[in-house]
């Protein structure tokens, strides 16, 4: 446990999020917000890791599977000192090292390139294969969208990993309800989510992925469970925790500009100095 | 080392070739891993997936899954094999080869079997003709062909510690002898089979022994063929199209693919990267889907044939 509560870090990363956006104007706000608790959890208070040797060998990996939450993560990896807090100021902008989706070639500290959705299921669990084969403890991390779960290859995923017991890899579905073009529910409805993990061979829980002592509650639940990989659907909702995103129904993509920028930073503001006070 | 070709086949089929080399390479290097797509009793590998669980992989039939995970274990430092029918190694995991092996700089070798014709009774949902063409547009990649089982067996070697993704497309079967067991391969170096200055046939696969058979009817008929076994399609060796081009008064390029982005456009490619002007003849499928049959039926049908090779050469220099 670090000196900073996972909640007041997560309001930390939701500031840093919000003024890395607006910086560039517009981005994908929406699903980097409702995974930001996940996320502050885990660079808080969950993975091993060491923001000097990125790429220490056992060290807990984590796969942003939806790849347009990348400015959180990198929110999360600059308040943790991965790189310089001023590389925020540079998302998407010609030269940066902080791309719209996740690339581990340019960002210290991102363990998988990742953006076309699904593909960081299998890669997981590639990662994860190789952690049991070269007998290390570490974990790998996997997140994926509520839309992604659309895409086959997530599916293909989900038959394999039980099959090599691989009960070092936990999945969270950050299922926020929505997706680029609107509900899921009017698009694919994903039904239970959980119940399809279970019949898949998964330990699955469904939780408020919204509430950081219930997020860092199931990583332990999962751990403790052997011999097969666990899954965790995040209840969460999409802009969560600034109610200028949250309010925009469509804010898969949106601008971040002007008065509503100011009203956004004012409320990641008064959030975090709600929990400091 | 030598060339050794007398057009006798290859006394092993290479599905037996790769199951003996993967196996020997696995016992060599631990980082090694192979996955294969509920293909190893196709491929020879099945007595090595049941004798190492550690290092051999079914992934079931799931291309795509098949090669993320691959890149995965890449990204941890290990050394992954991944097999599966070319057109399933290529069409059905493509943007996954594309992004999460060549994009994110993961090295992983795919071999694709079966290639073109030598699919036969599997047909045309199972005979690929575009994988090299996709495969050569992934930028950095390596693509491939094998010629014979001394070929086959140096490049799973070479291979393994090559960066990026690498396309190694092959037949289960077997082509005729060319190489001596011992002869010496560099990626990125066509081999020169015969000398001539009349005409360059470049050719690879299948299509490299047809090629010879052509060369010694052209013999007779006066016509001195350089017949090239351009197995490395991606990088293609400029220096020996150069000679050729340069050499000789006509190049025909000739290959079990489509002629439309595979190594006749890769030897276009590669003259206009020199900027050198030359006669260049693409021989091969002529824009044509696969369809089923025994091999020597769908050689005449698509005219992958030394008679059809020498046809195209009397028709360039005439």
């Amino acid at each position: 446990m670090s000196e900073v509560s996972n909640k007041k870090f997560a309001a930390q990363v939701r500031l840093e999020t919000i003024k890395e956006v607006g910086k560039r104007g517009f981005g994908h706000i929406g699903g980097a917000l409702s995974a930001t608790d996940l996320i502050a959890v885990l660079y808080n208070d969950v993975m091993n890791y060491d923001p000097k040797d990125p790429n220490k060998v056992d060290r807990d990996k984590l796969v942003m599977s939806k790849g347009h939450a990348g400015p959180a993560v990198y929110a999360a990896l600059a308040l943790k000192g991965f790189f310089p807090i001023e590389w925020l100021d540079t998302l998407n902008q010609p030269g940066t090292h902080l791309p719209s989706h996740c690339d581990k070639n340019l960002t210290p500290g991102i363990d998988m390139t990742t953006g076309s959705l699904g593909q960081g299921v299998s890669t997981s669990i590639g990662l994860a294969l190789a952690q049991k084969l070269d007998g290390l403890d570490s974990y790998t991390y996997l997140c994926t969208g509520d839309g992604e779960l659309d895409e086959g290859q997530c599916w293909e995923g989900a038959l394999f990993a039980p099959s090599q017991n691989l009960d070092n890899l936990i999945w969270f579905v950050d299922y926020n309800k929505r997706q680029l073009d609107g509900a899921t529910e009017d698009i694919i409805d994903l039904l239970n989510v959980a119940a399809k993990f279970e019949s898949f061979g998964w330990h699955a829980q469904s939780i408020d992925g919204g509430d950081v002592d219930a997020i860092k509650a199931a990583i332990e639940v999962a751990k403790s469970v052997k011999g097969k990989p666990s899954a965790i659907v995040l209840n969460t909702t999409k802009g969560a925790g600034v109610k200028y995103v949250e309010d925009i129904f469509m804010n898969h993509h949106i601008p971040l500009v002007d008065e509503g920028l100011a009203e956004a930073i004012a409320q990641c503001e008064a959030g975090l100095a709600a929990i400091e006070a | 080392m030598s060339i050794i070709y007398d057009g006798t086949l290859d006394k092993d089929q290479y599905k037996g070739v790769f199951g003996e080399a993967i196996e020997a390479l696995a016992a060599e290097d631990k980082d090694v891993i192979y996955l294969d797509c509920d293909l190893m009793n196709s491929f020879g590998t099945y007595k090595f997936w049941q004798g190492n669980k550690n290092q051999a992989f079914n992934i079931g039939i799931s291309e795509a899954n098949a090669v993320g995970i691959a890149a995965g274990l890449s990204a941890a430092g290990k050394k992954p094999y991944v097999h599966t029918f070319g057109p399933f190694a290529s069409r059905r995991c493509y943007d996954q080869a594309f992004l999460s092996v060549g994009y994110t700089k993961n090295s992983v070798r795919i071999f694709g079997s079966d290639a073109g014709v030598t699919a036969a009774f599997n047909g045309g949902t199972h005979m690929p003709f575009e994988d090299m063409a996709l495969y050569r547009a992934v930028p950095e990649a390596t693509v491939l062909e094998v010629t014979d089982a001394a070929m086959f067996r140096a490049l799973i070697k070479l291979t393994k510690d090559r960066p990026g993704l690498n396309y190694i497309r092959t037949t289960r079967k077997n082509y005729p002898t060319v190489y001596s067991a011992d002869h010496a391969f560099e990626i990125g170096k066509a081999e020169t089979l015969t000398e001539g200055n009349d005409v360059a046939i470049f050719a690879i696969g299948l299509m490299v022994g047809e090629a010879l058979k052509a060369a010694a009817t052209l013999k007779e008929k006066g016509i001195n063929a350089r017949v090239i076994d351009a197995f490395t399609i991606k990088p293609l060796d400029l220096e020996t199209l150069k000679k050729a081009a340069e050499e000789t008064k006509a190049i025909v390029t000739t290959e079990n693919h489509n002629i439309i982005g595979g190594l006749g456009d890769a030897v276009l490619g590669g003259l206009s990267e020199l900027g050198i002007a030359a006669k260049v003849k693409k021989h091969g499928v002529q824009d044509r889907f696969g369809s089923v049959g025994d091999q020597k039926y769908l050689q005449e049908f698509y005219g992958l044939t030394a008679e059809k090779i020498v046809e195209t050469v009397e028709a360039v220099l005439a």
